[in-house]
């Protein structure tokens, strides 16, 4: 019986893969040949003639020009309307894109003797998209990558796994995970419908605004700050930003990590 | 053989349950599906592409939209032939012509039973129950 | 040799289905997480790894833990051990399957977890991670089985099997210290950027490793007719405690490095951890709870006289095995964690449908425990008679 059984498996085997290349091979080619007919039609992916181009986007926030947290309000708004981010009451799941913080969270340190201007003074902060992310060196996916065109630190929401290794990594604590779908704590009407909304399970954070600058607009937060924060390339040296960097003394985030913040903050 | 009547059982059960979506659908066909097109649609004349293209590959072409937009920073698609450009959006492009979803791209892909999870992100959800 | 694991007592079989009843339970768990998203879970922005990810840390360290029996046996051809290689290898396979669940059941979009493959980053520790893990889990698999089905047949083992033993022995050694690398390269985690991580987390899974496994032995010599061996016990008892001891060294160091630098960035953490930071210290009973069992443990192990006390030898295994568990599973991610980058203080706790779902996963971890430990002592028994 042993030998009749092998014999069976094997005609069952060179059966199959006869089948398989016979008949399978010509669903196929057919699939080929349509999308040569329609290989006809040339297209072209360009940018918008619009857009803004820089070969490394970078802010500088002069603090000199905030007095309170009314002058920065504005600034978060129209971020968080912009980009449809949820608010959570939840303070476990929140998701922030730029917020406040005091100068001993967003620079830590021991300040015995910090002039009292800078001891309460709001600090906004934000991804600061670093020149050499280690978000990006961590997540297995390239989900978070660092566009080689301008330097900007982005999502990609379609391939993230939601593993957060990119969050662990941060040594800014500039992202956030959607704990939850978005939708159940956004309001519907409040909803930009030119900005896509995200899904539960993916992580997120500033884009630099990617999506404005590509028709040839600031980002909100600059534009809603009333000169507080200046933006250009960083690597231009007639840009604003430079100009400020040169003229001024401006610090960066825990700039001794050698992650190269690309933002920073006259004090 | 004892086993006899468990095995002859046995196989009953599993051709009732592997044929279970043949006679349970049985006189049930359901229609081809004929999606409609609004009216800025049909005054377009074209879509991105033809119309034979977008229905065999509009999920590729999707897909080759959000990766070039996302990660190439690239927002423009010309289609060289007809000579117009767009925006590659599909919330802002393809939704603002074929602004009904129930009727246009639900029609095909609940016939086809996909359920594509572009919904959850880049569409306006008031518009469609929760 | 898998219908070994049909035949079995009313006990067993009641095992089972308790287990199976488990993982039921912990799979609706899981259903419930999938629709509502990994916010039912304790895990915040500012402790974005939770139980979840602790688990698996720790069952890696259970996994590696096997090699102490296949190292003296193949390299130092200590022969005793060759009665009991099978079941670390088979400890180390259920322990990987956990492993591997817990990273599923962590993922935000798992239906997505193929992206790792497909977009393959090497510079991404994860890749790695999920390479030598599933690696080992090969190994394992392909060795232990072949070598039990040949110890069956009455036959050595086929030849090609040997160059495979020699590479799982570094590849555990690896599968740890990938592990450790995940958490000890991140800049901004002043509580796990020490290079002593990686044989920290050595030491302690050498010490969990072992300990379980001689737990397990005494279990297999009590429900089955299949004796581990007195010699094989001891053995293990005296690396368990050779490891523990290595283990609450190294966090020693940690502590002088810390607290005698007196730099804050580092200080914090280990501050939270055992005498809790701004009014926050859940986890500080947890971890002096740790430290007093990892203690018991190490005087229990080294006397000789308690650790040739069976029933003593329990108790010390479990106190081994239960400390190494706090530090690793609730003290290294929540100190990891807290205080956050901005120094803001978040505490974590599991919530309950986290609970179950690990509980869930646990389950199927010991049900493969279960299964391959009844087909090799059924096989040994076999052999015996």
């Amino acid at each position: 019986m042993k030998k009749s059984r092998r014999t069976f498996l094997k005609i069952a085997g060179v059966s199959a893969i006869g089948l398989g290349t016979g008949v399978g091979v010509k669903p196929v080619l057919n699939a080929f040949a349509s999308s040569e007919e329609h290989g006809q039609t040339k297209v072209e992916l360009i940018k918008g003639k619009d857009a803004l181009t820089a070969k490394r986007w970078g802010m500088v926030i002069d603090t000199r020009k905030i007095h309170s947290l009314e002058d920065l309000e504005p600034v978060f708004e129209v971020c968080n309307k912009l980009h449809n981010i949820p608010h959570h009451d939840n303070k476990n799941h929140e998701i922030k894109w730029i917020w406040e913080e005091k100068f001993e969270h967003a620079f830590p340190g021991e300040y015995k003797y910090l002039n009292d201007r800078i001891k309460h003074l709001p600090f906004p902060v934000l991804c600061n998209h670093c020149e050499d992310p280690p978000c990006c060196r961590a997540c297995p996916t390239k989900a978070t990558f660092k566009r080689e065109s301008d330097g900007i630190v982005l999502m990609d929401f379609h391939r993230c796994i939601g593993c957060r290794f990119c969050m662990a990594a941060c040594p800014f604590g500039a992202r956030s995970f959607n704990f939850v779908d978005p939708h159940t704590v956004l309001e519907e009407s409040d909803i930009n419908k030119d900005f896509p909304t995200r899904m539960k399970g993916v992580v997120e954070k500033c884009n630099f605004c990617a999506e404005r600058l590509a028709v040839g607009k600031m980002p909100a937060c600059v534009e809603a700050s009333n000169g507080i924060i200046a933006f250009g390339d960083l690597e231009d040296p007639e840009s604003e930003v430079r100009k400020l960097l040169k003229s001024n003394y401006a610090i960066q985030r825990k700039s001794g990590l050698g992650t190269e913040p690309s933002v920073y903050y006259i004090v | 053989m004892n086993d006899k009547n468990m095995i002859i059982t046995g196989l009953v059960v599993f051709i009732l349950i592997f044929t279970f979506p043949f006679w349970y659908n049985m006189g049930k066909a359901a229609p081809v599906p004929e999606p409609k097109l609004t009216e800025k649609a049909k005054a377009a004349g074209t879509c991105v592409r033809s119309a034979e293209y977008m229905r065999a590959e509009h999920m590729q072409l999707l897909d080759v939209w959000r990766d070039t937009v996302v990660r190439d920073a690239k927002r423009v698609y010309v289609n060289e032939n007809t000579g117009k450009s767009y925006n590659m959006s599909l919330s802002n492009t393809c939704i603002d012509c074929h602004s009904n979803k129930e009727d246009f791209c639900d029609k095909c892909h609940s016939y086809a039973s996909v359920d594509p999870y572009c919904w959850d992100c880049h569409i306006d959800k008031s518009k469609e129950e929760k | 040799m898998l219908e070994l694991a049909l035949k079995g007592s009313k006990k067993y079989w009641g095992w089972v289905i308790a287990l199976l009843a488990v993982i039921g339970i912990g799979f609706c768990a899981y259903l419930f997480q999938l629709k509502i998203g990994l916010g039912i879970t304790g895990m915040s922005r500012d402790v974005s790894w939770g139980f979840y990810i602790a688990q698996f840390t720790f069952l890696v360290g259970v996994a590696a833990g096997g090699v102490m029996v296949v190292l003296p046996y193949y390299l130092h051809d200590y022969k005793a051990f060759g009665r009991i290689t099978i079941l670390g290898e088979f400890l180390a396979i259920a322990a990987l399957i956990m492993c591997l669940l817990f990273i599923l059941v962590d993922l935000g979009q798992p239906m997505r977890m193929f992206n790792v493959i497909f977009y393959a980053t090497p510079t991404s520790v994860l890749f790695w991670d999920m390479i030598v893990l599933n690696g080992y889990l090969f190994l394992n698999t392909v060795i232990g089985w072949n070598v039990l089905e040949a110890e069956r047949n009455g036959i050595h083992y086929q030849s090609w099997l040997k160059p495979l033993i020699y590479l799982s022995i570094p590849w555990a050694v690896g599968i740890h210290t990938v592990t450790a690398f995940l958490y000890c390269g991140l800049p901004g985690r002043g509580f796990w950027m020490t290079a002593i991580l990686a044989p920290r987390f050595l030491a302690s899974a050498f010490a969990a490793g072992p300990a379980f496994l001689i737990l397990l032995c005494f279990i297999v010599r009590k429900v089955t007719d299949f004796d581990p061996g007195k010699k094989q016990i001891q053995a293990l008892a005296k690396i368990v405690a050779y490891a523990i001891s290595i283990n609450v060294f190294f966090l020693l160091c940690e502590v002088f490095v810390v607290f005698y630098s007196n730099i804050p960035e580092h200080k914090v953490h280990l501050q939270y951890l055992f005498a809790g930071l701004h009014g926050h210290g859940a986890l500080v009973p947890f971890m002096w709870t740790s430290m007093a069992l990892m203690g018991l443990g190490i005087i229990l192990l080294v006397n000789p006289v308690t650790r040739k006390n069976e029933s003593v030898l329990i108790v010390a295994c479990i106190a081994v095995f239960a400390g190494t568990w706090i530090d690793k599973g609730l003290g290294m991610i929540s100190g990891g964690f807290v205080p956050s980058p901005l120094h803001h203080v978040t505490e974590y706790a599991p919530t309950f449908p986290e609970i179950l779902v690990t509980l869930g996963v646990y389950a199927v971890g010991f049900l493969v425990l279960t299964v391959l430990f009844k087909i090799a002592t059924s096989v040994k028994e076999e052999v015996a008679a």
